[in-house]
């Protein structure tokens, strides 16, 4: 029973990392029919910007809480920053452009970042300090579930019903889902459609940050290269779920989390991503459109 | 007489809407008929039944060989019915847009002809005389459709009402014996359509084709359709000759404040 | 000043570049000895860098706005060049002869960096017909290949088979895993059965990498045999050279099987998939059939170049199977212009040859190669060479065959 509580936990806690990156696919999905391949680099990305500040400030001497608030505003406002420019350079030109384009523009904008990391700062892992501030709370349920899932869980959580309020019930959130579901009505109707992809690369980009900050420090270490995982990982989470929709990016990571850990619990542990794509295969041969995905039946 | 095409009792429901509630219809061979009725009516609903693009709620469609031999069409994949002779254009026009006009026509061949890879890699005698007929049918079909100066264009790049024509041109390369067509006369000018009208005169003649044409444009259907069946949210509302049509009362009400064609005919 | 605006707007991006690049570029924390190193330089370069490029940038996107809206349809002058008798074939002898004469004036090293291009090649073809032709978005493309190595690195380890025997076996197993992973994807649409095939990719490279008992694990399989020439036994060069001239005509029979092949009744098929797949059902085409050809048929190609890659460097293990294979494969096709067989050709050449000969720019080469692939998408979306649209020569009648000019 422990050991299960335990592969429940940890499926839990890469679930809503990966439910947390998802929602970057699928809102950008959602309005561009693009897949972002460089949405795991924007990760990677608030993770380093993470250490660096992190360190910085661990060297002035500072500890505890104000670290983890500084870091982790910055890491996702630089996050933020990078996914907007991204959009502007290697996917705005290409709106009018074949459906491949963009796709392959992703794909070289990702090698470039991870590239632009591994050259500015190194290619070996480097430690990343525990950014939790001791606290007698944490030290109390610790009997049960560790302090850094305990925070994973509900900081994922947290953002998530954040974001489901802010589409709801926000007038950027309205002109997101409009966009969504018909660019060229939004447009009509008076939405500036380049300001709503703006948006949403900026929001996608800042969850992605903070899973990367979260994960990061849950593991104790990063390298340029954990972008690459993660994002193919969270785009199957996506799709599993039912790409463009908001729910299903949260449950399809839940989804993956969960196959990965008990699959690597009770089968082997040497095949963890196998689980997560032998579900997808095998969710989409019975859905095709994912676990909350709208049917695809065309008009015509 | 055998009807070719019979619909019977057919209803298509979306979630809880009846777009097609219990139709029934039928065409007789080298008939040409018409189906009328408002916007929203279930016109484009019901040729996507009867090209297996929707799967039908319940109901059936039977296509009746000359043999005397009826198929259900209903469950049978969107291909198969293309093969078994009914075919058809699209509303909202479907060329494939980065392909000549001729080479639309062409894939209209698909179906009466059998080359597979290695007749494509090998090109023996019989593949050859095959592809060339296949050209040359196809151009035959741009002639009689006046499309013919512009068979190596691409699609995308005809003006719109050459562009239907060219899917009339496509549709019958699958040598059809019920061809469906949907508004072709939509967007036309009025002359193109006094042409149009002429022209399915003359193919119905051709190839001795059924026809079964969905189109708001009264005038073209009084003078064309020999059975006019009209629907209305669904349902059938009336059917019959074109004198009887016009002045039937549930018609008329039907299309009040939609549009006045009805009655300026 | 007629520049000012744009001066301005460049000095603003130039800022904002280095504001966003300033924790990654400038700050290195040494968390071990905690010291910090703050390399201002950097902040200069990107400075000035981003400055003169966003200036460039804008001068572009004004010149091009300002010019007349190009047609789409229009061919370019590379297009219209390549389909002309008299321009090509001149260029055919040349480049025939050129390929004759290369490894009896180049080097060892050369010589295998040309194979490796030409199986790239061979690749970019295969993957051509289901991306380019029939429209299905493979991101997996290299599992076939790695289906291919593996088949002949196995068979020929556990059996003794030779190269010549495994090279269609490699094929058709590679075709036969393509209808595997065909079969249940085919009916998701686009972008899922990008990510399904994908996964199948990394599922085979993960299984490869695991199951040591089959595949030898990470470490590989090593001591391949080469291609045997007729029992003779050949020097490391001659092998080379051979090895060379069988890719040669290998490249050279696929591009006459996928030419012929395009331009049949089954290549129109795939191309009125890809524009709509809807109206090419409602044509009499079967949807599920012609996909499934395509995947067969583009799986054989890469199980055929896997054969080869395998006899070619002796050694195979799963790291040569990667993601970003298929990437490079997929922009291959993309670069290329989609379903152009030169075009596929060109950009097969330029995408492994150009990073080879620059290994001057050492570790720069992968970021340069991220950012080569991003400004080809900007300056030319729709690939090096956009296929023209074939013309026939028809008989209609009674009059003689007549050919017409397509129309510019
Ligand atoms: N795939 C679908 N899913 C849900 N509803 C549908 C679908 N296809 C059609 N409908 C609905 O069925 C009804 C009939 O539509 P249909 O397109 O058949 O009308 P129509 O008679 O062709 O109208 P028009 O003259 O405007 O072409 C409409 O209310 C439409 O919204
Ligand atoms: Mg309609």
């Amino acid at each position: 029973m422990n050991f299960f509580w335990d592969l429940l936990l940890g499926g839990l806690t890469r679930g809503s990392i990966y439910a947390l990156i998802a929602l970057g696919y699928t809102m950008v999905y959602g309005i561009l029919q693009l897949i972002n391949f460089a949405h795991g680099e924007i990760y990677m990305l608030g993770a380093f910007t993470a250490l660096i500040v992190a360190s910085i400030l661990t060297m002035q001497g500072l500890t505890g809480l104000p670290v983890l608030i500084l870091a982790g505003l910055v890491a996702v406002l630089y996050a933020s920053a990078y996914g907007f420019t991204v959009e502007k350079i290697a996917y705005k030109p290409l709106r009018q452009a074949s459906r491949l384009s963009p796709l392959i523009s992703a794909i070289g904008m990702s090698i470039f970042l991870q590239n632009y990391v591994m050259l500015a700062q190194t290619s070996d892992f480097l430690p990343f300090p525990n950014l939790l501030p001791p606290s007698d709370f944490l030290d109390a349920i610790s009997v049960w579930i560790g302090p850094s899932d305990f925070v994973i869980i509900v900081t994922s959580a947290v953002v998530m019903i954040a974001l489901s309020l802010l589409l709801k019930f926000t007038k950027m959130g309205r002109a997101m889902r409009a966009t969504a579901q018909d660019r060229e009505m939004a447009m009509l109707t008076g939405v500036d459609v380049n300001r709503i992809i703006s948006r949403t690369f900026i929001i996608g980009s800042a969850l992605a940050a903070i899973g990367g900050i979260l994960i990061a420090s849950h593991v104790g270490r990063i390298n340029f290269y954990i972008g690459f995982n993660a994002g193919i990982k969270a785009f199957t989470a996506a799709v599993l779920g039912g790409i463009g929709s908001i729910p299903g990016a949260m449950l399809g990571g839940l989804v993956l989390g969960l196959a990965e850990s008990f699959g690597t619990g009770y089968i082997s542990s040497d095949y963890e991503s196998v689980f997560a794509f032998a579900i997808l295969i095998l969710i989409l041969i019975f859905k095709p459109d994912g676990i909350l995905g709208r049917s695809s039946q065309q008009k015509v | 007489m055998t009807p070719l095409l019979e619909v019977k009792n057919l209803t298509m429901a979306f979630g809880g809407i009846k777009a097609l509630d219990s139709v029934d219809l039928h065409i007789e061979p080298g008939q040409i008929a018409a189906l009328i009725g408002p916007n929203g009516a279930g016109k484009t609903t019901l040729f996507n039944c009867l090209t297996g693009i929707y799967t039908p709620t319940s109901g059936d469609i039977f296509l009746n060989a000359p043999g005397g031999k009826a198929r259900r069409l209903n469950g049978l994949k969107i291909n198969a019915i293309t093969a078994l002779g009914v075919a058809r254009t699209f509303q909202n026009i479907r060329l494939f847009g980065g392909m000549t006009v001729l080479e639309n026509v062409m894939i209209g061949r698909h179906p009466r002809s059998s080359a597979g890879i290695l007749g494509a890699i090998f090109r023996p005698p019989a593949t050859r005389r095959e592809e060339q007929d296949i050209v040359d049918k196809s151009y035959a079909l741009l002639e009689s459709m006046g499309l013919s100066e512009s068979a190596n264009e691409l699609a995308s790049n005809l003006p719109y009402g050459a562009q239907r024509r060219l899917e009339i041109a496509r549709a019958l390369a699958t040598e059809p014996r019920v061809l469906l067509l949907d508004e072709p006369a939509a967007g036309m000018n009025p002359q193109e359509t006094n042409e149009l009208e002429g022209l399915l005169t003359r193919l119905q003649a051709a190839h001795e084709l059924s026809i079964l044409l969905i189109e708001h444009d009264m005038k073209l259907v009084m003078n064309l359709a020999e059975n006019i069946f009209v629907l209305d949210y669904g349902e059938e509302i009336a059917r019959g000759a074109p004198q009887e049509i016009r002045n039937n009362p549930a018609v008329i009400k039907a299309y009040l404040g939609e549009e006045d064609d009805a009655e300026a005919q | 000043m007629k520049f000012f605006p744009e001066l301005k707007k460049s000095f603003v991006i130039a800022l904002w570049f280095m504001l966003l690049t300033f924790p990654v570029l400038v700050i290195r924390v040494n968390t071990i000895e905690n010291i910090v190193v703050w390399r201002w330089i950097n902040l200069a370069v990107i400075g000035s860098a981003a400055f003169v490029l966003s200036f460039l940038w804008q001068l572009y996107w004004r010149r091009k706005s300002a010019a007349a809206p190009v047609s789409v349809a229009q061919t370019s002058a590379l297009t219209r060049r390549m389909s002309d008798p008299k321009f090509y074939r001149p260029f055919l002898i040349v480049i025939a002869a050129l390929t004759l004469v290369f490894p009896f004036v180049a080097s060892h090293y050369q010589i295998n960096i040309m194979t490796t291009a030409l199986i790239y090649v061979m690749l970019g073809l295969g993957l051509n017909i289901e991306v380019g032709l029939a429209g299905l978005l493979d991101l997996g493309y290299v599992a076939f290949y790695a289906v291919g190595a593996y088949s002949y690195a196995l068979l020929n380890y556990h059996f003794g088979l030779g190269f010549w025997t495994l090279l269609p076996v490699g094929a058709l197993l590679a075709a036969f895993f393509g209808i595997l992973v065909g079969f249940p994807v085919l009916r998701l649409r686009g972008d899922y059965l990008a990510i399904v095939t994908l996964a199948f990719a990394e599922i085979l490279r993960l299984v490869l990498e695991n199951w040591n008992a089959f595949s030898f694990g990470p470490s590989g399989i090593s001591n391949i045999p080469r291609p045997g020439f007729f029992g003779i036994d050949l020097t490391l060069e001659q092998s080379a050279v051979y090895m060379y001239f069988l890719l040669v005509a290998l490249c050279v029979l696929t591009i006459f099987v996928i030419h012929r092949i395009q331009h049949s009744r089954i290549g129109r098929a795939w191309v009125a998939l890809r524009e709509d797949e809807l109206a090419c059902q409602a044509m009499g085409i079967d949807k599920t059939r012609a996909k499934l050809a395509a995947f067969a048929l583009g799986a054989t190609w890469a199980g055929m170049a896997g054969v080869l890659f395998a006899a070619k460097t002796t050694f195979i293990n799963p790291a040569s199977f990667t993601f970003l294979e298929s990437a490079m494969i997929l922009a291959i096709v993309v670069l290329g212009g989609m379903g152009s067989i030169v075009g596929v050709i060109i950009a097969a050449l330029a995408i492994i040859l150009l990073p080879e000969y620059l290994r001057v720019l050492g570790d720069y080469r992968m970021i340069l190669f991220g950012a080569a692939l991003i400004l080809m998408m900007i300056f030319r979306p729709r690939g090096l060479i956009t296929p023209a649209g074939k013309t026939y020569e028809f008989r209609c009648s009674g009059k003689p065959a007549a050919p017409e000019k397509r129309l510019p």
